[in-house]
């Protein structure tokens, strides 16, 4: 494996040929040349601050700092230097301020940027001119010497009059190269370090992120709950309600005609035609969301699912009521299996086991069928396994082929009391019934 | 279907939060000579009317302000439960036994009824089951039954496959004639296949009358 820092660059072998040596000591000066220009704007924006209108700039410059020197990390650190900084949840100016003078991030920015303008800085210098100025003062001896045609001072000491001694001097300065390099990669490897840890998230921050990226999921998938059964809901009170109004004018029509003439034909086949689309739309909004979910929870729901099913299910459902969000996956999970069984497994008769153990919601539905279900083909089971993800859980399929199949559904979920059930569904009740 | 049947003239309460549901039932109601005492929009105003009414029969949705969940059928239940005698036929936009049996079991299982909304356009079958719930019958949407059917039920699988589909029937609140004319046989067949779901479902013929809900009861269950 290649180095990815000065450290491991240190103990190869070929280290002096490497790019390394030269990495650390651009690094090293580039610290050096921001750090003096840092310090040049602190003094600045210090004596601003006084009047108190730079005591922002200088948080921003902080935050700047930081942005350059995670940027110049990557010269001598191949490993990704993320930015600790959040995304601000609303817009505009005021709040992304608020957001950084809260984080610990811009804090640790701003210290990194007065030790970068005050000590670390001329620390780099420091070491870009014992490590790299040193042996080039004494390579250019002879040069110098050439030029001057009598004499030249090496390094502003020793008095060099003569070739052999200024090659002498230059010899010096090669091996001075590369023995310094050792040293000069230590000390870039050790600025880079430090810069690291102050300027990247620490693992805290990241898991922050991580949660609240898994929270959004889990707030959309909510939400998206919520707009299932609104449609469910508007369909319901509305297309199927009229649906249901013209069949019975249609059927009453019916009986007023006089029958066998073409009339009585004529609305028998328009009653016949709007019986079909409400058997069709009742299949569908069934589908959106079935009420019998919301209103018995999950055991009946899934027993409910498997009276349905094409294949006969024998069922063993012993559930307590559960979180919205847990029963909604859980169904449709328990629905998908069940529709691919019949559609794709050959089998003769299925199981579904679904019970609630030690805060564990397990749904089991085993196949006599041919087995080779390819959870990566199918997309229902895919959108399925995302879905049960989001909720912490796990979707498990086993189908040898050959079969049997068994697909198993784990949810770490509470069991819901009778009253949290009943404040759970509370928001509902109050935005339905202000539906008027 | 013969609807001049039962003519009996019947006074009913009817809960349906739709409006123009609601219009459309009392003018159906209507049409069959029955009479509406009170229509109402939600679960609570049921309870009123049918203490005020004293109907023949109550007529009630499911789905009911305040929570649009199972309201209906909860105030149907609860409505057995101090009057047992009292029929209640219950309209549901779904198919689910959960709604069917929670019903059955409410009082000793007759005179209630479970039919599919869709059923009110078939007008002279929805009569019919409505008369036929009035006087003390079991009536169970054919939907439903036709779905149980498909399951593989085990205390139903000693019945053969024509025991189920009598078991069917009784089920949907046919009587014995009515079966006998579905399945093209006569009622004395019928009548044979009806004692062998009982002793096969362990119904000893001591309470007579209600052994026909106990197995329509069964089957639902199962």
């Amino acid at each position: 494996m290649d180095a990815r820092t000065p450290w491991q660059a240190l103990a190869r072998p070929r280290f002096p040929r490497t790019s390394w040596p030269w990495r650390s000591a651009g690094y090293l000066l580039g610290g050096g040349i921001v750090g003096v220009c840092a310090a040049a704007v602190f003094l600045v924006l210090g004596v601003f601050s006084l009047l108190l209108v730079g005591l922002p700039l200088l948080l921003l410059s902080g935050l700047a700092l930081g942005g350059v020197e995670r940027r110049r990390l990557r010269l001598v650190d191949l490993d990704p230097a993320p930015d600790p900084h959040r995304v601000p949840a609303a817009p505009g100016l005021a709040a992304w301020f608020r957001l950084r003078v809260g984080e610990p991030a811009t804090w640790r920015e701003f210290a990194y940027a007065l030790l970068l303008a005050t000590v670390l800085g001329p620390l780099d210098l420091l070491a870009v001119a014992a490590g790299v100025g040193l042996p080039a003062a004494l390579l250019s001896a002879p040069v110098r010497l050439a030029l001057d045609g009598h004499e030249t001072k090496v390094v502003k000491a020793y008095l060099v009059t003569s070739y052999p001694e200024a090659f002498a001097a230059a010899l010096l300065g090669a091996v001075l190269l590369v023995a310094l390099a050792y040293p000069l990669a230590a000390v870039a490897g050790a600025r880079a370090a430090l810069a690291r840890a102050l300027l990247t998230p620490r693992e805290t921050e990241a898991r922050g992120a991580i949660g609240e990226v898994i929270a959004s999921r889990a707030r959309l998938v909510d939400a998206f709950e919520a707009e299932r059964r609104r449609i469910e809901r508007d369909l319901h009170d509305g297309a199927q309600q009229r649906l249901v109004a013209l069949t019975m004018t249609l059927g009453l029509a019916r009986l007023d005609a006089p029958p066998g003439g073409p009339l009585a034909e004529q609305l028998a086949k328009a009653h016949a035609e709007a019986g079909q689309v409400l058997t069709e739309l009742r299949e569908l909004i069934h589908g959106i969301h079935p009420q019998v979910l919301a209103d018995y929870g999950l055991g009946p729901a899934l027993t409910d699912a498997a009276d349905r099913s094409a294949v006969p299910v024998t069922t063993d459902v012993e559930l307590p009521r559960l979180p919205e969000s847990v029963e909604s996956a859980g169904y449709f999970a328990g629905c998908e299996a069940l529709a691919n069984i019949g559609k794709h497994s050959g089998a003769s008769r299925a199981a579904l086991t679904a019970r609630h153990t030690d805060g564990v919601l397990r749904i089991e539905v085993e196949d006599d069928g041919r087995g080779a279900a390819d959870p990566a083909g199918g997309s229902g089971l895919t959108g399925l396994a995302d879905r049960i993800a989001v909720l912490d859980g796990t979707l498990t399929i086993m189908s040898p082929p050959g079969g049997p199949t068994l697909l198993r559904v784990e949810i770490p979920c509470p069991a819901l009391s009778a009253r949290e059930r009943s404040e759970s569904s509370s928001p509902r009740t109050a935005s339905s019934s202000g539906r008027g | 279907m013969p609807r001049t049947e039962r003519t009996r003239a019947l006074r009913v309460v009817l809960a349906e939060d739709s409006v123009l549901l609601r219009e459309g039932l009392i003018g159906l109601l209507a049409r069959f000579g029955h009479e509406v005492v009170a229509a109402v929009g939600d679960a609570d105003a049921l309870r009123d009317a049918v203490a005020a009414h004293e109907p023949d029969i109550v007529v009630t949705d499911v789905r009911m302000p305040p929570g649009f969940q199972d309201e209906g059928l909860r105030a149907a239940v609860a409505l057995r439960a101090e009057r047992p005698a009292l029929p209640v036929l219950v309209l549901s936009q779904y198919v689910q036994r959960s709604y069917a049996a929670d019903l059955l079991d409410a009082g000793d299982g007759t005179g209630v009824g479970y039919l599919l909304k869709d059923r009110v356009g078939q007008v002279e079958e929805f009569a019919d089951a409505l008369a036929r719930v009035a006087d003390g019958g079991t009536v169970v949407d054919p939907e439903v039954v036709r779905q149980l059917l498909r399951r593989h039920r085990d205390p139903l699988e000693a019945l053969t496959p024509r025991e189920r589909e009598v078991l069917g029937l009784v089920a949907e609140g046919r009587s014995n004639g009515s079966i006998a004319r579905r399945l093209v046989v006569t009622e004395a067949a019928v009548g044979k296949h009806i004692g062998n779901i009982l002793a096969k479902l362990d119904l000893p013929p001591a309470e007579d009358t209600h052994r026909r809900v106990l197995a329509v009861l069964t089957y639902l269950r199962a």
